[in-house]
C-alpha cells in the first residue's frame, strides 16, 4: 500500500499541471476564436508584410 | 501579430471592432484579412469566425464608416461594435470554474471508486482525507457562482435556483466532514462536486450563449448634433450647445447635416431624410411651414427653422424616454427555470425536512436522520432545471446561427415559443429599407457610364440608390468635366461637350411632360431630346410572402405596423395578404404592442428604425434585420442578417420545438426523481447510488436536447 504514497500525489501533481495549462491557455486567449481555427489551417499564408518577422 | 511595419512608428493606432455578416469559410476570412491589409492604413485585422467580429488596428485617420465601405468592397456587410468585449467575461470566469470543479471531481471519483471497491479502516479514512482536501477548495472556488446567487437572491427576500443549490452543497459538504472525522462509510464530496461541475456546465453554456449574441450598445441621443448654429436678430450667426437652444430660437441647417432641433421651416426649399424618425426611406421635400424632427437630415438645400422643442423635449429624446420605460417592464420576465425552481425548492426543502423528521420519530439517531436527508437533497438537487435548459437552448441557439439568426439571451427563445401575434415595420424590414431604380435606367452603355460618373458626384439617396444600381453591374463611370452640383436642384457636368444633368425635373428638363407615375423619382437628362424619369421603390424582400404565409401557417395573427403612407402599406399588406396599420408614430406603435400585451397576448415586434425602438422594446420578443439602426439592434432580443425575411418563421418554429424538449427534459427529471427520491427517503442511496444515479440522468437530458441540432428548419 506504501506506493499510493507516492502514486496519489503524483496523479494529484499531473491533475494540478493540466488545469494550470488551462488556464494559461484561457487566460492567452487559445479558446476565443474555435471554429476559426479550425479553418485558418485551410489558408495558405498568414497575411505578411516585408520586414514583418525578425 | 504582425508588427505594423508599413506605418510610421509615430502613427496613432485605434482599435474598431466590427461585426461581420457573410463570412461562410476560410476564403472569406483570408479574403477579407488580407484585402484590408492591402491597405497602407491598415496594421492588422483580425477575424474571430466564431463571434463573427472583425478587429481592426488602423491608423486613426481612418473612421468606422470608411472601414464599413472598405469591408462592403470585398463583399462583405459590417456594423459598428460599439463597445469592445470586457477582457475578463463571465464565461471566461465560469469556464475556470468548470476546470477546477471538473479536476476534482475526477480525482475524488478516482478515491470513491477505491472505496465503494472495498476499501475500509485507515485506508477509507484516508480517502475521505484526501477527497475533503481536493474538495472543499475546489467547491469554495468553483461554488462561487451559485453561492453568490443563491445569497443575493435570500437577501431581497427571492428565491432561486441557487438556493436549493447552495443548500444542499453546503450541508453536503457539512455532513461529510463530519462522516470524515468520525470515520463513517458514507462521504458524498464526489457527488457534491460532480453536481457543481454539471451545473457550471450548464451556466457556462448559458453565459456563452448570451456573450456570442452581445452587440454594441448605442446611445440614442448620440444621433444628435452637440451645437447648431442659431441666427441672432442681428444675422448674425453663432454655434451654441444644443443643450442650451431654446424654443422660438431661430437655427441655420446647412444642407448635409443633421437637424439638431424640432422646429418649423421659416426660410429654404430642400428634402429631408426622416428615415431615423419615420423608418420612411425616401427623402420627403419640405418647404416653409413644414416641420422638421431632430434626427433627421437635411439634405439638398440650406434651411432656416424656429425652434419649437430642443434637447430633452424633441420626439428623439421622448422615444428614448419610451424605450427607457419599456425596457423596465421587459426585465421582469422570470425565466422558466426560475419559474420551476419556485415551486421545486420548497417542495424539496418539505421532503428533506420530513424524511429527517420521519427517521427521528422512527427512532434512528440524528446522524442517521441527518444523512438520509442529505441523500434526499442530493439525488433531488436540480441538475435538469440547471443543465437541461440551457444545453437545450444553446444548441438551438446555435443551429439558428447558422441560419442567420443571432439570438441574445435565453429567454428570448422562451419568450419566442409562447409569441401569439407578430407585429411588422414596412420598411426596412418587409422591404429592404433600400431605394432602387425600378425603371429609367438608360438603355444605352456609354449613357449608363455618365449616369454613373453624375450619381457619384453627390451623396443624395436618390444618386447613391443609381450608383449602388450601375456599379453591381459592373458599370465604369465615364470621364467628365466641370461636375457641380447644384444645391436643391442636381448635379450637372460637362460630356464631350455636352451637358449631363441629374437632378429634379424643373431644373433638369424644364418642360418636360411630368410623369403621372407616384413614389419618388429623379430625371436624367445626356440626351437633351429625350429626358429619362427614374423611379425608385423600396424592394420587398424576395421570401416576404412565402414568410408571411408560414408565419400565418403557424397559428399566428401577422399584422404591420408602420409609418409609411396609407396607400403604400395598404397595396403591400393586401399583396402578403395580411392586415395593415399605417401613418403610425413611433408611440402609435408603441402602445399598439402595449395594448395587445396588456391584452394578455404574446408579441412579436419585428422592426429595424429608431421609431421602432420603443416598441421593440415593449413587445414580449423584438427582432431586428442586421442591417437596422443601431438602436434598432440594441432593442431586439433577436438579430437576424441577410436579406431574406423567412428567419423570422424558422426562429420561432425553432423556439417551439426547444420549449418542447425543455419539457420533456423537465418530465425526464421528474420521472428521475419519482424513482429516485423514495429510495432516498428509504435510507437506501449510497454515495454510489448518488453518483450514478447523477451523471446518469445528465447524460440523459444532454442527449435529447441534442437532437435540436438541426432545429433551425
Amino acid at each position: 500500500m506504501s506506493i499510493v504514497a507516492v502514486l496519489i500525489p503524483v496523479a494529484l501533481l499531473l491533475g494540478l499541471l493540466g488545469l494550470g495549462a488551462f488556464f494559461w491557455a484561457s487566460a492567452s486567449g487559445q479558446f476565443d476564436d474555435l471554429d476559426g481555427a479550425a479553418l485558418r489551417i485551410l489558408i495558405d499564408d498568414e497575411p505578411q508584410r516585408p520586414d514583418d518577422r525578425p | 501579430m504582425n508588427a505594423p511595419a508599413t506605418l510610421a512608428p509615430a502613427a496613432e493606432l485605434v482599435g474598431t471592432d466590427l461585426i461581420v455578416d457573410g463570412l461562410r469559410c476560410a476564403g472569406c476570412i483570408a479574403k477579407l484579412e488580407h484585402g484590408l491589409l492591402a491597405q497602407a492604413r491598415v496594421a492588422e485585422a483580425r477575424v474571430n469566425f466564431t463571434t463573427r467580429r472583425l478587429r481592426i488596428l488602423h491608423d486613426a485617420s481612418l473612421d468606422a464608416d470608411a472601414l464599413i465601405a472598405d469591408v462592403a468592397a470585398l463583399g462583405f456587410e459590417a456594423h459598428v461594435l460599439a463597445q469592445a468585449a470586457a477582457p475578463d467575461r463571465e464565461s471566461r470566469r465560469l469556464a475556470r470554474a468548470l476546470a477546477v470543479a471538473a479536476f476534482a471531481a475526477m480525482n475524488v471519483m478516482l478515491l470513491s471508486v477505491s472505496v465503494w471497491s472495498g476499501a475500509d479502516g485507515a485506508t477509507r479514512a484516508l480517502f475521505h482525507w484526501l477527497s475533503a482536501l481536493i474538495a472543499l477548495p475546489a467547491i469554495a472556488y468553483a461554488g462561487r457562482p451559485f453561492f453568490d446567487s443563491a445569497w443575493r437572491a435570500l437577501r431581497q427576500g427571492r428565491t432561486n435556483m441557487d438556493v436549493p443549490i447552495s443548500i444542499g452543497i453546503t450541508l453536503t459538504c457539512a455532513m461529510s466532514l463530519y462522516e470524515t472525522a468520525v470515520q463513517g462509510p458514507h462521504a458524498y464530496f464526489d457527488g457534491a462536486v460532480m453536481l457543481i461541475a454539471f451545473l457550471l456546465g450548464g451556466r457556462l453554456l448559458d453565459s456563452v450563449m448570451r456573450e456570442r449574441a452581445q452587440d454594441g450598445v448605442a446611445a440614442l441621443l448620440r444621433k444628435l448634433p452637440d451645437d447648431v448654429r442659431v441666427l441672432g436678430g442681428d444675422g448674425e450667426v453663432r454655434s451654441v450647445p444644443t443643450a442650451e437652444v431654446r424654443p422660438g430660437m431661430r437655427v441655420l441647417v446647412p444642407a448635409g447635416d443633421r437637424i439638431g432641433v424640432d422646429g418649423q421651416v421659416e426660410a429654404g426649399i430642400s428634402d429631408v431624410d426622416r428615415s431615423i424618425v419615420t423608418g420612411e426611406s425616401a427623402p420627403e421635400p419640405i418647404a416653409p411651414g413644414g416641420t422638421v424632427l431632430a434626427g433627421t437630415i437635411n439634405l439638398t438645400s440650406p434651411l432656416t427653422v424656429r425652434v419649437t422643442a430642443a434637447a430633452a423635449d424633441t420626439v428623439l429624446a421622448d422615444i428614448a424616454r419610451l424605450m427607457e420605460a419599456a425596457g423596465q417592464s421587459k426585465s421582469r420576465y422570470v425565466r422558466i427555470a426560475d419559474r420551476a425552481s419556485r415551486l421545486y425548492a420548497p417542495a424539496v426543502h418539505l421532503l428533506a425536512a420530513l424524511s429527517c423528521t420521519g427517521w427521528l420519530l422512527a427512532g434512528a439517531g440524528w446522524h442517521a436522520a441527518l444523512l438520509t436527508a442529505v441523500a434526499v437533497l442530493i439525488i433531488t438537487c436540480p441538475c435538469a432545471l440547471g443543465l437541461a435548459v440551457p444545453v437545450a437552448q444553446v444548441v438551438a441557439s446555435g443551429a439558428l446561427m447558422r441560419r442567420g439568426v443571432l439570438v441574445r439571451d435565453g429567454a428570448a427563445l422562451e419568450k419566442l415559443a409562447a409569441v401569439d401575434t407578430v407585429l411588422l415595420d414596412k420598411t426596412g424590414t418587409v422591404t429592404l429599407g433600400q431605394l432602387i431604380p425600378v425603371s429609367g435606367l438608360p438603355e444605352d452603355a456609354a449613357a449608363r457610364r455618365v449616369l454613373l460618373a453624375l450619381a457619384l458626384g453627390t451623396r443624395h439617396p436618390h444618386a447613391r440608390a443609381i450608383a449602388r444600381a450601375l456599379e453591381a453591374e459592373g458599370v465604369v463611370p465615364a470621364l467628365i468635366s466641370e461636375l457641380r452640383e447644384l444645391v436643391g436642384s442636381g448635379v450637372e457636368a460637362i460630356v464631350e461637350g455636352r451637358r449631363a444633368a441629374l437632378g429634379r425635373v424643373e431644373w433638369v428638363a424644364p418642360g418636360a411632360a411630368a410623369a403621372a407615375a407616384t413614389g419618388p423619382r429623379t430625371w436624367f437628362a445626356f440626351d437633351p431630346a429625350a429626358p429619362a424619369c427614374i423611379a425608385f421603390s423600396d424592394a420587398v424582400r424576395i421570401d416576404a410572402a412565402p414568410a408571411v404565409a408560414r408565419l400565418r401557417a403557424l397559428g399566428l395573427d401577422v399584422q404591420f405596423v408602420s409609418g409609411d403612407a396609407g396607400a403604400v402599406v395598404q397595396s403591400l399588406a393586401t399583396r402578403l395578404g395580411v392586415q395593415g396599420h399605417a401613418e403610425m408614430s413611433p408611440a402609435d406603435k408603441y402602445d399598439a404592442v402595449a395594448r395587445a400585451e396588456a391584452a394578455g397576448r404574446r408579441v412579436l415586434m419585428v422592426g429595424d428604425g429608431v421609431n421602432d425602438g420603443p416598441a421593440l422594446k415593449c413587445a414580449s420578443v423584438g427582432m431586428a434585420p442586421s442591417a437596422a439602426s443601431d438602436v434598432g439592434r440594441q432593442a431586439a432580443d433577436i438579430v437576424f442578417f441577410g436579406d431574406w425575411l423567412m428567419p423570422v418563421p424558422v426562429a420561432i418554429a425553432a423556439a417551439r420545438r426547444t420549449m418542447r424538449v425543455v419539457r420533456q427534459n423537465f418530465a425526464l427529471a421528474i420521472g428521475y426523481n419519482l424513482l429516485a427520491v423514495p429510495l432516498a427517503i428509504a435510507g437506501q442511496v449510497t454515495p454510489l447510488v448518488a453518483a450514478l444515479a447523477m451523471s446518469g440522468s445528465s447524460i440523459l437530458v444532454v442527449g435529447n436536447a441534442l437532437r435540436l441540432r438541426g432545429a433551425a428548419r
